[in-house]
């Protein structure tokens, strides 16, 4: 077979995803803690699961409509207006789909034409450069740095509007860095959204994670943005459901209606088991969210102090369930970092640049992992620091 | 710190030292030392015990007993005579059909049935016991027994 005749030009040279080349790294090495995983440790609360079980008990295997079960949305509707403090119709905003994934990449398909641009803040979740090239659009990264504790920089947002400009993807907070965008920070890119008339896809799928006590806030819920964004979120983080693969989109009812045009041809519904389950969480979900927040944020704590006393700075992020430490002062790669700590200390984080250039100098290591485990790591890497020092 | 953050992680695992306490509440070790220490002097922590799987080894029973209140005391002062046996691990004042749950150990069958019949049974105030005998334990102070496989996850993952 002729390969280079037969596959799709576009998908062949599509970069392999960083976190996708270094699990590979990871994958048969024995004896590992890792601190690569990107989802929670925790099982899926029992009333969830029993739930999903309970759907399937009563025969609940068929189809539903391409918009998803009605209580579903209904469920989302009310959910999303008290904590994200918009309003949507659950008869025609909003669309449950699989994943955050399948949003993302069913929004994109319907913005873009070729040629037009898509920014988004670096370093970033892997998948949002490729699902817009494979959308035949261009992905325009825009750095964001220490100095701004990574969140988007909005004089830097602006320098980068050119007049092919059409989308803006946010992600806060932010999968790598736990970034939070402060509301006045959100407020002077939602202007900014307004004055050059761009539309924003915003990825809030860490919303719950949120460890100052601080409400989140949406860029969705500002004045004049709700007719000029999709608000994504999900299941996953939250409630510890990463294996149900279901998401939501919530917008204008003109994109919402393209959106499940294409989701009727691809995907058809997200699983029957996977929604009731949804509705389930969204319902009665939150008391358990709160107890696996709260761990999360004794992690957080805890592996942040241990990292600044090791030598790596990292600063104390306010969401997600990551840290993005500086390998820095070590004159390392992220990537040489990475792969010595994996080779010498037995311990896996993904290289700050799998997430985009500018994550050079930093580690993305993922602290939703049992505390011994956290222990354990953290006595590791602070004797593979050590062995890194010049000897006096 | 709260007492109460620190009593939640010492029903999860009694082992963690101070030090593991300190790291997990973001705290000095004294500061942990102390307060698990006020907590013991209250009466809050009774005890550290470590929760053993029997099933395969000894008896156990739960005997329902009913008796006769007594003025001024109530149940306290037969509760606690019957609470005083070596082989009775727990004893409860509960409400409805009958008065006090009394959860008992032994080596055998014959052992129970002998402390039933001669000690408590005979006990005054004692009116009826009815003694049920564990046959599998699923879960214990909080802890599934026979946990399934833990399922793993990716060890790298986006």
């Amino acid at each position: 077979m002729d390969w280079n005749r037969i596959l799709s030009k576009q998908v062949v040279e599509l970069p392999r995803s960083g976190i996708r080349e270094f699990f590979d790294l990871v994958t048969g090495s024995k004896d590992i803690i890792s601190l690569g995983v990107g989802e929670p440790d925790f099982v899926t609360p029992w009333n969830i699961r029993e739930a999903a079980i309970f759907s399937l008990e009563k025969g609940h295997t068929t189809y539903t409509s391409n918009l998803g079960l009605e209580s579903l949305r209904r469920a989302i509707a009310e959910y999303v207006g008290g904590h994200f403090n918009v309003g949507y119709d659950p008869a025609c905003e909003i669309l449950p789909t699989v994943g955050v994934s399948e949003a993302i990449d069913l929004a994109l398909r319907c913005l873009i034409n070729p040629g037009d641009e898509v920014l988004y803040h670096e370093p970033v979740y892997v998948s949002y450069a490729p699902s817009v090239q494979l959308a035949y659009g261009k992905a325009t990264p825009v750095e964001t740095s220490i100095d701004d504790l990574f969140a988007l920089n909005p004089a830097k947002l602006e320098a980068a509007i050119t007049p092919r400009t059409k989308v803006l993807m946010l992600n806060f907070p932010t999968n790598p860095t736990g970034s939070i965008a402060p509301v006045e920070t959100l407020r002077a890119i939602a202007d900014i959204c307004i004055r050059h008339d761009l539309f924003v896809l915003t990825d809030e799928i860490y919303s719950e994670l949120r460890y100052d006590g601080q409400k989140h806030v949406s860029i969705a819920s500002l004045p004049g943005m709700k007719e000029r964004t999709l608000l994504l979120h999900g299941f996953s983080k939250a409630f510890a459901m990463t294996g149900f693969r279901l998401g939501y989109a919530c917008g204008p009812k003109e994109l919402i209606e393209l959106m499940c045009k294409i989701h009727s041809y691809t995907m058809i519904c997200p699983s029957i088991t996977s929604q009731e389950a949804g509705i389930e969480a969204l319902r009665n979900g939150t008391p358990a969210m709160l107890e696996m927040r709260e761990s999360y944020r004794m992690r957080r704590d805890y592996i942040v102090k241990r990292f600044n006393e090791m030598g790596m700075d990292c600063h104390l992020p306010g969401g997600a369930f990551y840290t993005f430490p500086s390998v820095k002062r070590f004159g390392l790669s992220s990537k040489e970092f990475a792969t010595r700590l994996l080779k010498e200390a037995r311990v896996a984080a993904v290289p700050g640049t799998a997430f985009g250039a500018c994550g050079e100098g930093y580690l993305r290591c993922c602290y939703a992992t049992g505390f011994n485990l956290l222990e354990q790591a953290c006595d590791k890497m602070a004797r593979f620091c050590d062995s890194l020092k010049p000897q006096a | 710190m709260t007492q109460e953050s620190l009593l939640k992680l010492l029903e999860s695992d009694a082992r963690l030292s101070d030090q593991q306490i300190a790291d997990r509440l973001g705290v000095s070790v004294s500061e942990a030392a102390a307060t698990r220490a006020s907590l013991e002097q209250e009466g809050r922590i009774v005890g550290y015990r470590a929760i053993v799987n029997d099933d395969a080894k000894g008896v156990s029973a739960f005997i329902e007993v009913r008796c006769t209140p007594e003025r001024g005391g109530g149940f306290n002062r037969l509760a606690a005579r019957i609470a005083r046996f070596e082989e009775v691990k727990s004893c409860f004042l509960i409400s409805g059909g009958f008065d006090l749950l009394v959860m008992v150990e032994a080596d055998s069958l014959l052992e129970v049935a002998r402390f039933v019949s001669e000690k408590l049974s005979s006990m005054e105030g004692v009116l009826s016991t009815a003694t049920h005998f564990r046959l599998k334990t699923y879960k214990q102070n909080g802890l599934l027994f026979e946990e399934e496989v833990t399922h793993e996850r990716l060890s790298v993952a986006p």
